[in-house]
């Protein structure tokens, strides 16, 4: 039994009093895309945030990749952080060149000169935006916003891609196209992806499994398939089938 | 005809006073230059803190910082005044009426401009930009840099703001300088003296210089903030 790439274990996270995500036990492995699911308010956003290290948990305990977070210092929460990268849902363009854009992560971790230039121009035609280096990144569509926030994570090659609703707000076209890129991304470099989204269809089409939060508790996590045909929760069975109220 | 009549009166008022202007101009340049260069050095990193941390007494700090944004030139030359007088605290320095202590005063005055607008250009930039930064593996000092960063514009505003506040003031180094000629005198305290002697075409002369100077600052700071895309 390989060991999972993240284990939550009695997570609690409370703002001020108020509890937005309560997960008694969690295991994600590797090389898998999870789509989050969930109603507004479910605490999608802050279980991702934690995964990241964004945020530390009010109680409990988190393991990525046999290493307690809680028990780890700053410099090994960086090296930790540094394997993952998170799109977040109000995607933020620095205010310099979309080249500028990606290159930010990679020089963070060191990659200079030539090498640095190829990943760069890697990234932007991978998300096929190879002419855009020179554009100034806060003048880009929505469209295109998402697919160099894609690009920044995509070059420097994560192990985990964590994505908030990345394709909200945008085109059918612009959809289609995040979710081919989301796929070719975990498939080429074996990446583990987790993606919030309220499109239903958007899961079925793009992940592996499921996991249904509701109030900030885990109620479902199973194979996309299964989730979707023969789900064991009374609760997922009305948000599957549209009539959660909520 | 009116051309050739200002040409000739300009050519006339430059052989004349050429010299005397360009002292001027310089130490404007150089009592206010220096006060803002000062004023940035102080007023930056302190905005950056308190547009990046919460911390005890903070929302005070800023309470006491946007009061100070109003205070009348005149008073914080009084202020100096008293400190740098022959019998106030630091008198024994002897630096009264010199441009040093005209640059302290005008330190007063644009730090406290320069620290607000620089705080609340930070504190608009620090929760996506800085979480953006951490996203894509940014240390917190690095995620801190990369806010300072994208708040480059508000600061430069505030720095420019900081600057016309320094520069255009005369109440400050009137007081503390006190409009020796060649020593002390700049823009703003030669246009008063000018005005009160009835020299009303230098003192406009003066104004505009005053003005086109202060066009000329801004466009450099502005080019400066164009310059960050690559």
């Amino acid at each position: 039994m390989p060991e999972p790439l993240f284990e939550l274990i009695d997570v609690v996270k409370k703002y001020d009093e108020r509890t937005v995500l309560r997960v008694k036990d969690l295991q994600l492995d590797g090389n898998k895309i999870y789509a989050i699911l969930g109603p507004n308010g479910a605490g999608k956003s802050t279980l991702l945030k934690l995964l990241n290290m964004l945020e530390k948990p009010t109680s409990g305990r988190i393991i990525f990749q046999g290493v307690d977070l809680n028990r780890a210092g700053e410099a090994a929460r960086l090296r930790m952080r540094r394997q993952m990268c998170m799109v977040l849902q109000n995607t933020y363009m620095f205010d310099t060149s979309v080249y500028q854009n990606v290159a930010y992560g990679l020089q963070l971790r060191g990659v200079r000169g030539v090498e640095l230039e190829r990943r760069v121009k890697e990234a932007l035609s991978f998300v096929g935006l190879s002419d855009y280096g020179s554009r100034r990144a806060i003048k880009l569509s929505g469209g295109e916003t998402q697919r160099v926030a894609l690009a920044r994570a995509v070059a420097i090659r994560p192990q985990v891609l964590l994505l908030d609703e990345p394709t909200a707000n945008l085109d059918p076209d612009s959809v289609a196209l995040i979710e081919k890129l989301v796929r070719r991304v975990h498939e080429s470099t074996g990446a583990t992806v987790l993606i919030i989204t309220h499109n239903l269809f958007q899961a079925q089409r793009i992940a592996d499994e499921a996991i249904l939060l509701y109030n900030g508790q885990v109620i479902e996590r199973a194979p996309i398939n299964q989730f979707f045909t023969n789900p064991q929760s009374e609760i997922t069975r009305r948000f599957v089938s549209g009539r959660m109220v909520y | 005809m009116v051309n050739t009549d200002l040409l000739s009166w300009l050519w006339q008022f430059f052989s004349q006073r050429g010299g005397e202007l360009s002292g001027i101009v310089g130490l404007s340049l150089m009592v206010s230059g220096s006060a803002v260069i000062i004023g940035a050095v102080l007023g930056v990193p302190l905005g950056a803190l308190l547009g990046l941390k919460k911390f005890p007494g903070r929302e005070l700090l800023l309470r006491i910082i946007y009061t100070l944004m109003s205070l009348p030139p005149v008073l914080a030359g009084l202020v100096v005044y008293l400190i740098f007088a022959r019998s106030g605290p630091l008198g024994f320095l002897d630096i009264l009426f010199t441009p040093p202590v005209m640059v302290i005063a005008q330190v007063l005055l644009a730090t406290p401009i320069i620290t607000a607008l620089s705080s609340a250009a930070i504190a608009a930039k620090e929760k996506l930009a800085m979480d953006t930064a951490r996203t894509l593996g940014a240390s917190e000092r690095q995620a801190a840099w990369m806010v300072i960063k994208e708040a480059r514009t508000g600061i430069l505003a505030g720095i420019m703001t900081g600057f016309g506040r320094a520069f255009g003031e005369v109440g400050a180094v009137m007081l503390v300088g006190g409009n020796v000629r060649y020593q002390t005198r700049v823009l703003t305290t030669s246009i008063v003296l000018e005005t009160r002697q009835g020299n009303y075409e230098f003192a406009i002369v003066l104004g505009l210089i005053l003005l086109l100077l202060s066009f000329v600052v801004s466009s450099v700071l502005l080019k400066i903030d164009d310059s960050k895309l690559r």
